[in-house]
């Protein structure tokens, strides 16, 4: 019996096995930011050690960071604060830092596969539970607490229970209009959002084969709402492709050594699993959230789901969600007005992202009343849209172009929903009050979608536009 | 936080106070706006403020039958969503010690297990009862021992889960993981060597 992925990088990183059971792993990347390390750093100050492996630990800022003037001191002082500690952090322990400045800053998860920092085969650790995301590059990669990023500070380690591995094979083609994150909304919606406790996701099939490794980012950021802390891709040559040139990339023959490396990383054909799911992706339709949490989500055209097709025991959350979100079973989403949309974050703020909303972008104006921020995930993907003329087409259309950032997807920084409005956002979460306002509601869709939806003023089928 | 052991958790006796719903994400225990901070210090004043806010008055953080409770009742999977540990850290200064629930997130039961805080479960018929128990009369002492892998309530004792590592660490004293990872020393770097992509291939 072969292996798989999860279990090959697991036993390479593993340092010893502790009397708890969990295992002692080497972390190969951390990357840290200015929400979740402040504490940690003063821990190890206090405890008086180092942090342990320096040129391992990347640093960036996002969360807090204002999508408009980011001139410093910036206007929130609590920002400020934030931002001045992880300056010094970095500073103090030699981690090199990308802030805005570098011109290389920009969301986490964005700016860790664009520098080439995030490859296959690697065990990877950030203070955010969407750090799966890199996991599309065939690497092992968790989201941490503030408490683990003491300990891989300090240690360059993390004490974890090995996962199991549940493989879901995605085969057949989409059809138009449906995106990675209309998968990874109905696989979470099949699977459920506690269906991953436990487990690792390894995604496959066709379909996920056939993906850029943008929309493979997609797909693995999404892993943790469907409980998994884990996802990831087998790398293969599209993977290596991505790489190859990028900063932190080896180079040269190095590359070819490595290459072969990863290649061996990937699950075995005749790997074992805990369990296997398959979903053909014929029957993927454009799908939106209707509820608080990302598995309360249906087909675009289709109407929300009677409560009594619930299991009795949750009926009650289906129902509390209906009320926060003011909709209706039996209804369709279709048609629903919007007062904000929103298009970036860690899952859908790439440039083939931003290029697909522009692509409807184009065929209208935004709707009087309606409110749109573009966020770029990076400088670079930002440096990217310019050349190829994106803000220009977003602009003439309407949509308020800005610096990069996490921007609305948590709404720690200045932008953020206000009251009852109703953002259609191409972000990861419609968790109440999420977006910032703790009445405000969000429906989750792909970017394309997102856009028809600003340009029509309400949820619209992506199928029409095209 | 320094120093190699931990104080060991083997115990949490107290009274307890009632959340009912599933799904509760670490964005509604303590929303994004209150983490613009360098401690953790005052969170837990800001304890899931959106929704007692929405609801008048009518939560049972506000609830006086609950006042002074150390022990949380939780639904299922509860903790999703951010790995953020300012979650479990307000509901610590809050005044909570333990969590019983149906299920927990994986990351909010790693975010307590690193603070010595146990998560233990319970199939969601015997939550119900556990919870209806505690409703009926709020005054009872509950002792979750995690040894023992037991929640006793006035209706009688139960059998709860709780993982062999997590319990192992909370039991042993182990649970500040720095300090255990620290003592693997220069074994750390020899697992570092034998990584290509950090030799740089």
């Amino acid at each position: 019996m072969g292996r798989n992925l999860l279990d090959k990088v697991w036993d390479l990183h593993t340092v010893r096995e502790l009397r708890s059971g969990q295992t002692q792993l080497l972390i190969g990347l951390h990357l840290i930011h200015e929400v979740t390390s402040p504490q940690a750093f003063a821990s190890i100050r206090d405890m008086g050690v180092r942090v342990r492996f320096p040129q391992r630990t990347f640093a960036t800022v996002d969360h807090i960071i204002p999508t408009q003037s980011r001139a410093r001191p910036l206007a929130d002082p609590l920002a400020e604060a934030m931002m001045a500690e992880l300056e010094r952090n970095c500073a103090e322990h030699g981690v090199t830092l990308f802030d805005a400045a570098s011109g290389r800053q920009g969301i986490v998860h964005v700016i860790g596969p664009e520098l080439g920092l995030t490859q296959p085969g690697m065990t990877i650790a950030c203070g955010d539970s969407h750090t799966s995301t890199h996991g599309a590059f065939g690497a092992v990669a968790v989201g941490i607490g503030t408490s683990q990023v003491r300990d891989v500070l300090a240690t360059q380690c993390l004490a974890l229970a090995r996962p199991q591995v549940r493989r879901i094979a995605v085969e057949g083609k989409l059809a138009a209009g449906v995106y990675a994150k209309d998968v990874i909304l109905e696989i979470i919606r099949r699977l459920g959002v506690k269906g991953g406790i436990g487990y690792a996701y390894e995604y496959a099939g066709s379909a996920i084969e056939a993906m850029s490794l943008e929309e493979r980012m997609t797909v693995c950021n999404m892993s943790i709402e469907g409980g998994a802390r884990a996802g990831y891709v087998n790398p293969d040559d599209a993977t290596f492709e991505y790489l190859r040139g990028r900063e932190y990339a080896p180079q040269g023959e190095a590359f070819e050594r490595a290459v072969a490396w990863w290649r061996a990383t990937a699950s075995d054909p005749d790997a074992d699993y805990a369990d296997q799911v398959e979903l053909d992706a014929a029957t993927i339709a454009p799908t939106v959230t209707w509820g608080i949490n990302p598995g309360q989500s249906v087909a675009v055209d289709e109407p929300l789901p009677a409560l009594e097709s619930y299991p009795v025991d949750e009926r009650a959350g289906a129902e509390e969600a209906l009320r926060f979100m003011d909709l209706r079973a039996g209804e369709s989403l279709q048609g629903t007005k919007v007062d904000v949309a929103f298009i970036g974050s860690c899952t859908n703020g790439r440039i083939s992202d931003l290029r697909e909303a522009a692509r409807v972008a184009r065929t209208g104006q935004v709707a009087p009343g309606v409110r749109t921020l573009v966020v770029p995930g990076s400088h670079d993907v930002a440096r990217q849209a310019e050349q190829e003329g994106l803000p220009e087409i977003f602009r003439s259309a309407g949509f308020d172009w800005r610096e990069p950032g996490c921007s609305m997807c948590l709404a720690m920084n200045p932008d953020k929903l206000s009251g009852r409005e109703l953002c259609a956002s191409s972000s990861n979460r419609n968790f109440k009050g999420r977006q910032g306002s703790p009445t405000g509601r969000t429906l989750l869709m792909s970017p394309a979608m997102v856009a028809a939806a600003a340009l029509m003023g309400q949820v619209t089928d992506i199928r029409e536009v095209l | 936080m320094a120093g190699t052991v931990a104080e060991p958790r083997i115990r949490v006796e107290g009274r307890a106070c009632v959340l009912r719903g599933d799904d509760i994400d670490t964005d509604r225990i303590i929303p994004a706006r209150f983490m613009r901070v360098v401690t953790f210090d005052g969170l837990g004043d800001h304890a899931f403020e959106d929704d007692r806010r929405q609801a008048k008055g009518d939560h049972p953080l506000d609830d006086e039958r609950f006042a002074d409770t150390t022990i949380l009742l939780v639904g299922r999977n509860f903790g999703c969503g951010s790995s953020r540990e300012h979650a479990p850290q307000a509901l610590l200064r809050r005044g909570f010690r333990a969590f019983v629930g149906e299920s927990f997130a994986e990351i909010f039961f790693g975010n307590c297990v690193a603070l010595g805080l146990p998560c233990a479960t319970l199939s969601r018929n015997v939550m119900e009862e556990v919870m209806d128990s505690v409703e009926l009369d709020p005054s009872q002492e509950l002792v979750l021992d995690v040894e023992a892998r037991t929640l006793t309530h006035r209706g009688g004792t139960v059998p709860v889960e709780v993982p062999d590592g997590a319990r192992a660490q909370l039991v042993e004293g182990s649970w500040n993981a720095t300090a255990v990872l620290l003592e693997a020393g220069d074994a750390i770097d020899a697992a570092a060597e034998r990584l290509p992509y950090v030799q740089g291939f």
